[in-house]
Formats: structure tokens, C-alpha cells, sequence
């Protein structure tokens, strides 16, 4: 980065800050910190639940994981426009028509107290370890930006974050997402352009390439379990993690039912349900085509160059050197490799192209068991490494490859949204604390000023518990995939609660109580003997705790609640 | 405090939505608008598939 970039990063951060806090300077109550002024449109609602979800997680992790596995993530999507589909048509109207802060309150009004404790302490259980992972985001930037140490930037993009969530709340979170979605989206584009634009070779023969080397296997239909994306997984597993992520987690609900109509609301949802894939397939197509460039331009042995670096100096047996150096030679002879099978290929000589190719695939195995074997010794050298530098590739490439000026705008439009992400997390960990807890246990009738500054707190008080989640935890996983994972340990369980409440009366509050505390065990259970996809885990836990709470509920009889609290469906 | 439990709000619309109008051009029921969403799901999908098989 230049100075033009530094102008434009600090510039582009102060204005949002200062227009975030002038517009949100004064709460007039509960409702309006914690909801938003609820006159917000469809396409407001659609890129908050878009920006929300999506986040600087995406468009950095994203990417890297396009670069490492190609377009098989795309798969973990399917599932949601058919998720969305009944979150529009089943979950909103009852929370519109409730009028409820928090999705759990709902789960109070079906069931009992304890069931709604249950719910939402779940939904702080997960949400609390996904705000400890998605901080990385922020700090890998800041880490790769300055080339400083990740321990560093995560306590500063931390802090950080906690301030602005703090002072802004849920109003806050919105008010600038339209504008740097616009941004990040704008800036992705004009990547993948230059992109292209560098690229030593035709769109067709990238394609070509990528092809050959696995990149574009978007869709499997593999009945293998064990394989983490498919059809299948991603479809029905996706279906329940996003019926769960969308219908039950309070930080996309506290988004959507902030619509001024239920009109709104629907298309809001209806916006992402359309749009999704495609984004989707988009930042891993750009991932892919990043892959793809890096054949013709030498890739650094690890993304994580401030890692690489300091691993370099405390190199006393040069074993890391001497790998750097087997690496350099097999990027060569790879890329020459790669330009012979391109050539054969134009001179339409098949057999010179199928060895040709066979070659490169050995050569690109070469070079990936070169770089494994880099990462092993870096951390033989230093066990806090984290060696999964995937979300370090296309950061690396902004910085290394694109324009002055245009780096300072996306490094600010990915912090900024890194920040906003953090910021609705925090605050719907922060909300439902306040509401589904202290609210309901400790002070039930207080003036809403004193609501604000507990929710306050109770934000401060997540806020530091990510940070310390984020300093001592070791991800193996990148972020987009640990996120989902954590998501998929818990959502079908909190899933299973609320479709039993909308759809099967008989059963009861004790009944589905019991039944998700063993459906829960009996998902922590598998997750940690299993080897299957994480998305099964959102069906496993939802079709458990539905079925438990059936048998549970046959052996206690009948409810005795009375449905009139129940919405008529 | 606008809700808590026990003090449940008047519906302020319909809840299955169907009183409501969608107001989009070419799509006035929300069954149309979920079913154009089907569609486009299904059509994301042959298009990856066909991209797949094209490459692979």
C-alpha cells in the first residue's frame, strides 16, 4: 500500500464512522436501539441479511477457498433458497404478528420459560464462538496490511469493534451496509476484470486450465457421507442450517423484522433467496481464476506473509530456505509445463496435450506436497502458527496486484464490512442477554434507558469474549468453514425447537426441553466420534430432538398448555 | 415496552399473507414470487451442473 492507498483506507473509515454515529447519536427507546426505526425497505432489509451473512468473512475467505477447492463450496448454498422460501412464508408473519425483540420470546409465549432460556442460551452458545472466529476477519486484514503479528491486530480490530457496536447499535449496523456492499461489490468486479486483464492466457484456456486441475467440479452428486460438499449435503443439510441460521438466529432476525411491512420483510428475504447462489458462485469463480493466475505469476510459499517472515528469521537449520527453493523450481517447471499442454492443445496435437497435461497434474501435486511440507516445519518451528493460510490468498493478491487507490477502497470496504458483521453479532448476543435474560429473570420492569445501557454492557461483556476466543483458539479450518461448522454443531437442535412449536401443538414445554438437551449431547456425541459432513449435523439434531420430543411427550401425556398464545397457522 | 410475554400485539397483517398483495410487476401473489424463486434455484443448479460436465 502507498500513500493514496492510506488516504483513502483512513478517509473512507472516518466518514462511515462519523456518519454512522451522527445518525445514530440518540436511542429514543428499547425498541429503536435493539430493532432499528422499523421503517426500513425490502432492498435495505435484503442487503442487511445479505451483509450480514456475507460479511468481510466472504469476500476474504471465500475466495481462498475457491483458490485451495474450487466451486465445491457453492454446494453448501443450495439448500437456502428453499429455506428462505419458509422462513418468508411461516417464521416471519408469527414474529411480525408477536411483535417480539427476540426470536426466543416467541419460544416463551409456545412453551415455558425455561424452553425460551434454553433457546436463547443456545443461540449464545454458538453465536458467542462464530463472533470469536468471524473477528479473525478483520485482524487478518489489518495483519497482512500493516505485517503485523495476528495477536496484535485482533485485540485492535477488536477493541475496535466493540466501540463502534457499543455507540452505534442495531440502527448503526444498517445504516452504512447499502453503501459498502456497493463498494466491496463494485471493487470484486474490477478485481476479476484486472484479473483477467493479467492473465497470460485466453478466458477459454483458464477455464481449461481450472478444469483440469478440479476447480470447476460445482455440483456432485456423491451419496459418499463423508465427502463434505455434494448435492445432497448441501441441499438437505443446507436446508436446515439455513432454515435454523435465517428463522431462528436472533442476528438475522433482529435484520428482517425490522421492515416496516410485512411486505417488505418477505421481499427482503426473497432478495438474498435469488441472489445468493450466484454471489456465490461469483466470489469462488474469482477464487478459482486467482488460482489460476498464480500458475503463471509465482505464489509465495504461505499467503501469511507476516507468519512466513518470522518463521524465515528464526530459521537456524535452513530448512525453510531450502524449501522456499525446491518451491521456486517447481513453480517453474509447472508453468512450463502448463505452456506446453496450452500449446499442444492450440496445435490441436491430442496426445501431445494429454501428456503434457498429465505432467502439470504431477507437477501441481509436486508443488502442493513442497508447500505442506513448508507448513509442517513452520509450525514445528512455531506451534502458534496457524497453518491454514487460505484466507490470506486473495488479500495477498489485492495488495500485490491491483491499482493504487482501488487497494485503499477495498481494504476499507472489507474492514468496514468486518466491522459491521461484528457489529449485528455482538448486538443480537448483546439483545437477547439483555431480553430473554436479564429482562426476564433479574429485572422485569425497569424504564427502557435502563434496557439500553444493560444491553450495552451485556455487548461489551461478548465483545471480550470473542476477543479471548480469538487470542487462545487454533483454527484448522478456515473462517468461512469453521463458521458454518460451529453453526451446523448447533442449529438443528434450535431448529427442532421451532418448528415444534410451530407445527406439532401436542408436544409441550418439558417434553421438547428434555428432548433437546439429549438430541444436543447426542449431536456433540457424533460430531466429535463421526466423520461425515458438518451440514448432516443440522439434520441429525433437528430430526432427533423432533422425534425425542414426540416419544417424551407420548410418555408424559398431555400438555395441558393451552394453545391460545399459539399463532393459527 | 412494546411486547413481553402474555401481552401478545394485534395482528397488524394477515399471517399467512395472503390478504397481501406483492405489488411486483408479473408476480402479485407471494405463491408466485416463492415458486419464480424455486425456479431460479433450479435454474442456478442446471447451470453449475452443465459447467461442471463441460470442464471436468
Amino acid at each position: 500500500m502507498n500513500l493514496l492507498d492510506f488516504v483513502v483506507l483512513v478517509g473512507s473509515m472516518l466518514a462511515i464512522a462519523v456518519y454512522g454515529t451522527w445518525h445514530t447519536r440518540r436511542h429514543r427507546n428499547l425498541s429503536h436501539y435493539l430493532k432499528g426505526d422499523e421503517t426500513v425497505g425490502w432492498l435495505t432489509i435484503g442487503i442487511s441479511v445479505a451483509a450480514t451473512q456475507a460479511s468481510a468473512i466472504t469476500f476474504i475467505s471465500t475466495p481462498g477457498q475457491g483458490y485451495e477447492s474450487g466451486l465445491d463450496f457453492v454446494q453448501n448454498y443450495f439448500g437456502m433458497p428453499l429455506a428462505l422460501i419458509v422462513v418468508a412464508a411461516v417464521f416471519l408473519p408469527i414474529y411480525r404478528r408477536l411483535n417480539v425483540y427476540t426470536a426466543y420470546e416467541f419460544l416463551g409465549h409456545r412453551f415455558d420459560a425455561k424452553t425460551r432460556l434454553l433457546g436463547a442460551g443456545l443461540f449464545l452458545l454458538s453465536r458467542g464462538l462464530a463472533a470469536g472466529i468471524t473477528i479473525y476477519a478483520p485482524a487478518i486484514i489489518l495483519s497482512t496490511v500493516l505485517g503485523w503479528r495476528l495477536d496484535l491486530t485482533i485485540i485492535l480490530s477488536g477493541l475496535l469493534v466493540i466501540i463502534y457496536t457499543v455507540i452505534g447499535g442495531s440502527q448503526a449496523v444498517s445504516l452504512t451496509q447499502k453503501y459498502q456492499m456497493a463498494i466491496i461489490f463494485g471493487g470484486m468486479v474490477a478485481a476479476f476484470i484486472i484479473l483477467l486483464t493479467k492473465l497470460p492466457i485466453s478466458f477459454g484456456d483458464a477455464f481449461t486450465v481450472a478444469g483440469s486441475f478440479k476447480k470447476l467440479d460445482a455440483v456432485s452428486f456423491s451419496s459418499d457421507i463423508h465427502r463434505r460438499y455434494t448435492f445432497w449435503s448441501g441441499l438437505f443439510g443446507g436446508f436446515f442450517l439455513s432454515l435454523s441460521y435465517f428463522g431462528c438466529d436472533q442476528s438475522q432476525v433482529q435484520r428482517y423484522i425490522s421492515g416496516s411491512s410485512l411486505r417488505e420483510s418477505r421481499l427482503g428475504l426473497m432478495f438474498n433467496a435469488v441472489l445468493k447462489i450466484p454471489m456465490q458462485f461469483f466470489i469462488l469463480l474469482l477464487g478459482v481464476m486467482v488460482f489460476v493466475f498464480y500458475q503463471f505469476e509465482q505464489p509465495p510459499v504461505f499467503f501469511n506473509q507476516p507468519a512466513w517472515h518470522q518463521a524465515i528469521q528464526h530459521d537456524s537449520d535452513g530448512k525453510l530456505h531450502a524449501l522456499a527453493q525446491e518451491y521456486t523450481a517447481a513453480y517453474a517447471q509447472k508453468k512450463q509445463l502448463i505452456h506446453q499442454w496450452l500449446d499442444a492443445k492450440h496445435a490441436g496435437n491430442r496426445e501431445a496435450e494429454a501428456a503434457a497435461r498429465a505432467q502439470a497434474l504431477a507437477a501441481l501435486e509436486h508443488s502442493n506436497a513442497v508447500q505442506a511440507e513448508a507448513k509442517t516445519e513452520m509450525q514445528a518451528t512455531d506451534p502458534g502458527v496457524k497453518s491454514n493460510d487460505a484466507d490470506y490468498i486473495f488479500v495477498t493478491f489485492i495488495l500485490d496486484h491491483l491499482p493504487h487507490g482501488l487497494i485503499g477502497l477495498l481494504i476499507a470496504a472489507f474492514f468496514a464490512a468486518a466491522l459491521q458483521s461484528k457489529s449485528a453479532e455482538l448486538n443480537a448476543l448483546g439483545s437477547t442477554t439483555t431480553v430473554d435474560f436479564y429482562r426476564h429473570l433479574l429485572k422485569r420492569e425497569a424504564s427502557d434507558a435502563h434496557y439500553i445501557v444493560a444491553s450495552k454492557w451485556f455487548t461489551l461483556f461478548w465483545g471480550l469474549v470473542a476477543l479471548a476466543f480469538a487470542l487462545f483458539a487454533n483454527l484448522v479450518e478456515n473462517l468461512i468453514q469453521a463458521v458454518n461448522i460451529v453453526g451446523s454443531v448447533f442449529y438443528g437442535v434450535v431448529l427442532a425447537l421451532f418448528l415444534v412449536a410451530f407445527f406439532l401443538k401436542r408436544v409441550g414445554g418439558t417434553a421438547i426441553f428434555c428432548a433437546a438437551l439429549v438430541a444436543q449431547a447426542l449431536v456433540f456425541v457424533l460430531y466429535f466420534s463421526l466423520n461425515i459432513s458438518y451440514l448432516w449435523y443440522n439434520f441429525i439434531g433437528c430430526a432427533a430432538c423432533v422425534l425425542l420430543g414426540l416419544i417424551i411427550q407420548g410418555a408424559l401425556g398431555s400438555t395441558g398448555k393451552p394453545a391460545q398464545a399459539l399463532p393459527a397457522l | 415496552m412494546k411486547s413481553s410475554e402474555g401481552n401478545i400485539t394485534p395482528a397488524e397483517v394477515p399471517l399467512n399473507g395472503k390478504g397481501e398483495l406483492t405489488s411486483l410487476p408479473g408476480l402479485r401473489t407471494w405463491r408466485g414470487v416463492y415458486i419464480f424463486v424455486f425456479g431460479s434455484f433450479i435454474l442456478w443448479v442446471a447451470l453449475l451442473l452443465v459447467l461442471t460436465v463441460s470442464f471436468s
